[in-house]
């Protein structure tokens, strides 16, 4: 056991805190979360320049522990967050890279690494959340073309973005899991109408996007027909192997600013609310650990992560809740002020639970897949 | 970084793990139960061969030779298999107590919370037990005498800090009696059956368990990584972490085995007490939560 960095993983980091020293004061001020076209053009410049300086495909290129070494320090340097370039990078671009042919990695990688497209997930539909698979937006073939017809919702990004990673169902008749395919589908194809959804947050994070007879190109299908459900799954676990990292590095030093703040205002002499904040520092002290064995372990393993990573998210995402609930005892009646820190990310910090699989579900892949037990049917 | 086990940590793990299996399964652990506070010499001896009280001395000193890492993966087998004893304070005890690194001497020691484990069994005690009561343990495999006069609130800013070793070792013990109580768990929701199918195919059931994992292996990453660094953070943050994953494993253990749960013949009962024991064994959980608490504001975090 060792949690020593290699020579060549330090001289990374000094490298890209060297980096990041000067290229950070450069940016532009975060545009407002209600400003989607400012958010997009600043979430690709910063993209942009990460390519420029040759950091661009560190989140699927790099070994998992340069990844965690960079999304690390560029948390710690106050760096914006991938943002807009999510799902390209952390989840079309990797299953691209994975699952696609040489022409489909020439055509979509590189716009997604120099910053200049935006992906969306068009993955849930009203009646296929949790239950993913029962997914029933049609893909129907004809000539050169699938016709695309169906509904999605919570397609974060989708106002913003050029191309949706679009799971299909493209034979009816096969069982749930075997009848879907994987498509890059154009967003400015004719027949996509796309309606914003407001968070319980009060911003428009997400959408619901309508498919009426979408004509998609049958060589815009990655992966074989029918095989999509392999392929999602190939990259749902990379999602929750290092997607975190970030977070867990934010959320300690939230911590250390609720204790400063504590002390400021008098709510520190309470013993009770003193131990809840040492707890919670045991908590994402571990869970930084947590990362470090997970990332570990995919580096032993060729950079495929294990099942730690629904461990991790059940545990984090919870962790983040009570973060944020501890923030709001120690501001007591000015936790009711939206203005005040930390009380917009308490109202966001619900959906941990939800996105990505909610906690039942990634319970039900706990006890299945890593416990052995048998499924419910 | 590869913070993973070694082969070598890994052969070591299964190797106390089959002496352990060997000298002291489940026959011998219902023998210690109908004999309390009787401590078996000849397997202390055994466990002082194979070098588990030794393991951290230097060879030139007849030591192992190992470090914290290794010593925290051989305390989380003792864990598992509720090995009977004061373990931590003897091993804690190799260097300075003669006889104590071969087993020959059994060593305890006054706790942070003014108790002191098998004091009638032990050959030396370390620290003050002038005026030591017994009183009735909670747990049958580990008798308990209390110190009068010993700190009213072991909380208190005053109070000396516990060797943090022995909070590792504890929080290492604790991790493998968690893990443990979640094997326990998964094995009986897969072959227990009730309305027709095994009782881990209902979410209610399976989702205990699956609590049970994550508490256990959020616990492993600290208390292996306190191993790694020797940082006093850490291992405060091991001892919460294990110490829960421990005490709720066991309750929910206990749960998921229904009424045989609740039987004195089967184990988990013994985890659970002695979990609760080991809560109390080096200091208060509050001196944790407080230090990490103030580690907050110092922002060296």
């Amino acid at each position: 056991m060792d949690l020593a960095y290699t020579p060549d993983e330090e001289e990374f980091r000094a490298r890209l805190r060297e980096w990041l020293a000067k290229a950070l004061p450069t940016l532009p001020p975060k545009p407002s979360p209600e400003d989607w076209p400012g958010r997009r053009a600043h979430d690709l410049g910063w993209q942009r320049m990460l390519h420029d300086a040759g950091y661009g495909d560190v989140h699927w290129d790099a070994s998992p522990t340069l990844r965690l070494i960079f999304l690390e320090e560029t948390e710690k340097a106050g760096a914006p967050y991938v943002g807009a370039g999510f799902v390209g990078l952390l989840h079309a671009g990797p299953t691209i890279a994975a699952e696609g042919t040489d022409e489909q990695r020439a055509r979509w990688l590189p716009p997604i690494l120099r910053g200049e497209e935006v992906w969306c997930q068009g993955f849930s539909e009203p009646d296929a959340g949790s239950d993913l698979a029962a997914l029933r937006t049609r893909a129907r073939r004809d000539g050169d073309d699938y016709v695309v017809s169906g509904s999605k919702i919570w397609t974060s990004h989708a106002e913003v973005a050029d191309w949706c990673e679009l799971l299909v169902r493209t034979d009816p008749d096969a069982p749930k899991h075997r009848g879907i395919s994987w498509l890059a589908m154009p967003m400015d194809a004719p027949g996509i109408t796309v309606r914003p959804l407001k968070t319980l947050a009060g911003t428009t994070e997400f959408a619901e996007m309508f498919l009426d007879e979408v004509r998609v190109p049958v060589a815009n299908r990655v992966g074989e027909e029918n095989d999509g459900w392999r392929v999602t799954m190939v990259t749902l676990s990379f999602e929750r192997g290092t997607a975190f990292v970030g977070e867990v590095v934010a959320c300690r030093r939230v911590l250390r600013e609720l204790a400063a703040e504590a002390r400021g205002n008098g709510r520190w002499d309470d013993p009770v609310l003193r131990r809840r904040l040492g707890r919670l520092n045991a908590e994402f002290r571990a869970l930084w650990r947590l990362t470090q064995w997970n990332v570990s372990e995919a580096e032993a393993a060729d950079g495929i992560p294990g099942v730690g990573g629904s461990v991790f998210k059940l545990r984090y995402s919870h962790a983040r809740q009570e973060l944020f609930d501890a923030a709001a005892e120690v501001l007591g009646p000015a936790s009711l002020d939206l203005d005040r820190p930390w009380m917009s990310d308490r109202l966001s910090s619900l959906s941990y639970t939800i996105a990505a699989g909610t906690s039942q579900i990634q319970r039900n892949i706990v006890g299945e897949r890593i416990l052995g037990l048998p499924k419910e049917r | 970084m590869r913070f993973q086990l070694t082969e070598d940590q890994r052969a070591l793990r299964s190797g106390v793990r089959e002496l352990l299996a060997r000298r002291f399964g489940p026959e011998q652990l219902r023998a210690a139960v109908e004999a309390p506070g009787r401590l078996q010499k000849g397997l202390w001896r055994e466990l002082g061969e194979a070098g588990f009280f030794a393991l951290r001395l230097p060879e030139s000193q007849g030591g192992v030779g190992l470090g914290l890492p290794e010593a925290v993966l051989a305390f989380e087998e003792a864990g598992r298999a509720l090995l009977p004893g004061p373990l931590v304070a003897t091993h804690l005890a190799a260097a300075e107590v003669p006889g104590a690194a071969t087993g020959e001497t059994v060593v305890t020691d006054v706790g942070g919370c003014g108790l002191v484990e098998w004091l009638s069994a032990a050959d030396v005690v370390r620290g003050d037990d002038g005026g030591a009561v017994p009183l009735r343990s909670v747990d049958p495999l580990t008798p308990l005498h209390r110190v009068p006069g010993t700190p009213s609130s072991p909380w208190a800013a005053e109070a000396p800090g516990a060797d943090p070793a022995a909070v590792l070792l504890t929080a290492a013990e604790q991790l493998g009696s968690a893990t443990r109580a979640c094997e326990l768990a998964a094995q009986h929701a897969r072959t227990r059956e009730q309305f027709g199918r095994p009782i881990g195919a209902f979410q209610a059931v399976k989702h205990l368990c699956a609590e049970m994992l994550v508490r256990t292996e959020t616990a492993r990453a600290a208390v292996y990584a306190a191993a790694v660094t020797a940082d006093p953070a850490d291992i405060d943050t091991a001892r919460l972490l294990a110490d829960d994953a421990a005490v709720r494993g066991a309750r929910d253990c206990l749960q998921v085995h229904g009424g045989m749960g609740f039987t004195w013949e089967f184990e988990v009962h013994l985890h659970l007490k002695r979990a609760w024991v080991r809560t109390h064994r080096t200091s208060d959980a509050t001196e944790s939560e407080e230090r990490l608490a103030a580690e907050l504001l110092a922002g060296s975090g």
